[in-house]
């Protein structure tokens, strides 16, 4: 029997109230982004707007819940943009979005940093003592090609080192059910060959200091071939497909390579207002399970394609619903 | 050639040569048009639309002189009556609805509209603005507008398959808003297509909704492009086939870097070239921007020339913003003056390779 779970790749919006005075309270500009080292009034009000997040995911029925990684100011590149050994230098381009982040320039060795830990703290203590806690993080892949090195030299190196930082900060976690890697960069700047290889023993590295089920979370499209190939030779639990960006092509993976024993479905999409119809999701769940050969998945997870900051906070709220909807409808009526 | 520049050229121009000088539209607002706002927006305040239509004519009125007294040949109202270059067109469009501000970077946030239905034109949108500020100066005023491709990709579609076929519904609104530009007066109509530098791959498109957008404009109305910060090889030479007189480029910001890009193949549009960059605060000297605009002439011969800055100059302090647009426009009458005297070589045959 298939186990529907319904979940986001976390990356939320921050809700209205907390934009407004965050903005007051931090400013505008790049060095008014988050540093890891924010003073008391600003740690109340992500505390407040972590409570509220928490509170709507649990009341929209969705069956893991995040933190929400409302500090992630610099996005993905989070984890690094707070770090003491990486410096933050000019505004670049967040993929192909009109959105921006800090480029993370690497310094020095990536010792243990404990920011994401701390959220997640923070989060257990709202959610049921953390059973349905879900950990969200940087792929070391994406998180790599995201920041800039000067430090390791060489690109081996620098993606084991990666690697290495997060499976640190992962061991630092509190209880988790799940963590998600989100992997946009194995899309939007593939891996050739050797470093194909390369990223998907980071994964490996990173998703082995975790007890919870790993999964990981490509977007924008469907891997090239030999990068889904290689993928599927990291102990991970289950990958991710952006059915909203590409039907075809991860169709075609899954038929051609197989998948794992879980899967995620990245099926509501999450950079467009547009709510879908609970139905809707489940149909296309349907869709994917009717063109492939073997489909008897131990757990699906429903998800947004791609994280949801680029959603206005009430359009936010109605896909989270949908999700939770969709998971049950599906629960219910099973492909 | 096009041959739409000419017209700009003042009756007392003072050189033979001339490089038309403008910019490419908006302009740090006067703090108590802010103010205004605010009061405008509180509804305690005892400051109604009347109020606040007043607020915005003298703004439009104050820039519009500014640009004057800074010598410039073709002037903007500084897009006083605008907050967003997005935002404003989408609340002049049948189809568009607002859900509430998105993140675009750090806590900078814009109300990023949805298409949740076909698009439909129905008041003018700038009309008016181009008129008060015609009736405002007596230099030749150049209307910005946000195009297609930058006004659908900027917004969420729920009712277009796809952005391509958004971008071609709104090419339409644009074409019939021109027309009624053009009615009115307008001779100088620049399309701002900055969303074109992170899809650079889309120029076709971009290409294909200008030619809606020109379909049945006169001959002598100039057309702009506008389109910054982005990697031109990637876009050079596709846009010197878009139904355009001039291409505006930011060029100042990255240092010239790119300017070989232009070369080759040889640029047969107007080049309205970025001499000063609107990302540092201190106002470039005006043998500095002598320089720069020298480097355009690398580019085209003078006669295709435009000189502006890079983008638009409204996160800038107010006296920045006017000191460099007075530089500028002192730069290239020098410069002007230079080739009059035949003191600049602009022979633009190629340099050896291995130079």
């Amino acid at each position: 029997m298939t186990e529907y779970v319904s979940t986001t790749p976390g990356l939320f919006p921050l809700p209205d109230w907390a934009k407004d005075d965050l903005s007051d309270l931090k400013g505008h500009q790049k060095h008014d982004l988050i540093g890891g080292d924010e003073g008391e009034e600003i740690t109340d009000v992500y505390q407040q707007a972590r409570e509220e997040v928490v509170e709507l995911q649990h009341e929209a029925g969705l069956d893991r819940v995040v933190e929400g990684q409302l500090r992630w100011d610099d996005m993905l590149a989070h984890p690094l943009a707070v770090h003491d050994s990486v410096e933050t230098r000019g505004i670049v381009r967040y993929y192909d979005n009109n959105n921006f982040y800090r480029e993370p320039v690497v310094q020095d060795d990536l010792g243990f940093s404990g920011d994401v830990a701390s959220e997640l703290e923070a989060a257990t203590e709202l959610t049921d003592e953390g059973d349905d806690l879900q950990a969200v993080l940087p792929g070391p892949y994406s998180l790599a090609d995201l920041a800039t090195d000067e430090h390791y030299g060489d690109e081996a190196d620098f993606l084991e080192a990666i690697a290495d930082f997060l499976a640190g900060e992962v061991e630092g976690f509190p209880d988790h059910e799940t963590l998600f890697l989100l992997e946009p960069s194995l899309v939007e700047s593939a891996p050739g060959d050797g470093l194909d290889e390369r990223a998907s023993e980071a994964i490996d590295a990173v998703a082995s200091a975790t007890d919870a089920d790993v999964v990981v979370q490509p977007y924008w499209g469907a891997l090239e071939e030999k990068v889904y190939a290689h993928l599927l030779d990291a102990d991970v639990d289950a990958v991710g497909y952006d059915f909203v960006a590409d039907q075809d092509d991860n169709l075609y993976n899954i038929q051609e390579y197989g998948s794992k024993g879980d899967v995620s479905l990245g099926l509501a999409d999450g950079q467009n207002t547009l709510v879908e119809d609970p139905e809707a999701l489940r149909d296309r769940a349907e869709w994917v399970f009717e063109r492939l050969p073997v489909s008897e998945f131990e757990t699906v997870y429903l998800t947004t394609n791609t994280e949801t900051f680029y959603l206005p906070y009430g359009k936010f709220e109605e896909k989270l619903a949908v999700l939770a909807e969709a998971a049950e409808l599906a629960e219910v009526t099973p492909a | 050639m096009s041959d739409t520049k000419d017209q700009f050229r003042p009756d007392d121009h003072e050189n033979d040569h001339f490089l038309l000088t403008t910019v490419v539209g908006s302009y740090p607002k006067p703090k108590w048009l802010n103010r205004a706002r605010e009061l405008y927006e509180d509804p305690d305040a005892d400051f109604d639309e009347d109020n606040w239509q007043e607020a915005k004519d003298d703004a439009a009125r104050v820039i519009t002189d500014e640009h004057e007294r800074a010598g410039l040949d073709a002037v903007v109202d500084g897009e006083m009556r605008r907050n967003e270059m997005v935002e404003f067109f989408a609340h002049r469009i049948e189809g568009y609805e607002f859900n509430g501000p998105v993140k675009v970077w750090g806590h900078n946030y814009f109300d990023k509209p949805s298409v949740v239905s076909d698009v439909e034109y129905t008041d003018s949108w700038l009309v008016d603005e181009y008129e008060f500020t015609a009736s405002a100066t007596d230099r030749p005023v150049k209307v910005p507008i946000t195009g297609p491709y930058t006004l659908a990709s900027w917004s969420f579609n729920e009712a277009y398959d796809d952005d391509e076929e958004l971008a071609y519904a709104l090419a339409e609104l644009v074409n019939e808003e021109i027309e009624k530009l053009v009615d009115a007066g307008a001779r100088y109509i620049q399309i701002d297509e900055p969303a074109l530098a992170t899809t650079p791959d889309d120029h076709a498109i971009v290409g294909e909704a200008l030619e809606r957008i020109v379909a049945d404009v006169p001959e002598d109305v100039r057309i702009g492009l506008h389109v910054c910060y982005g990697d031109y090889s990637r876009i050079y030479p596709e846009i010197l086939e878009f139904p355009v007189d001039e291409l505006d480029l930011e060029l100042a910001n990255g240092d010239y870097e790119q300017l070989d890009v232009f070369k080759d193949p040889e640029f047969t549009k107007d080049l309205a070239l970025g001499v000063v960059d609107v990302h540092v605060a201190e106002v470039e000297s005006v043998e500095q921007i002598e320089e720069n605009i020298k480097n355009g002439l690398e580019i085209v011969p003078p006669e295709q020339l435009v000189v502006s800055p890079d983008c638009g100059l409204k996160l800038l302090p107010r006296d920045v913003a006017y000191g460099k647009m007075e530089n500028m426009v002192q730069a290239a009458r020098n410069v002007e003056k230079a080739l009059d005297e035949g003191e600049i070589d602009v022979d633009r045959t190629a340099a050896p390779a291995d130079d």
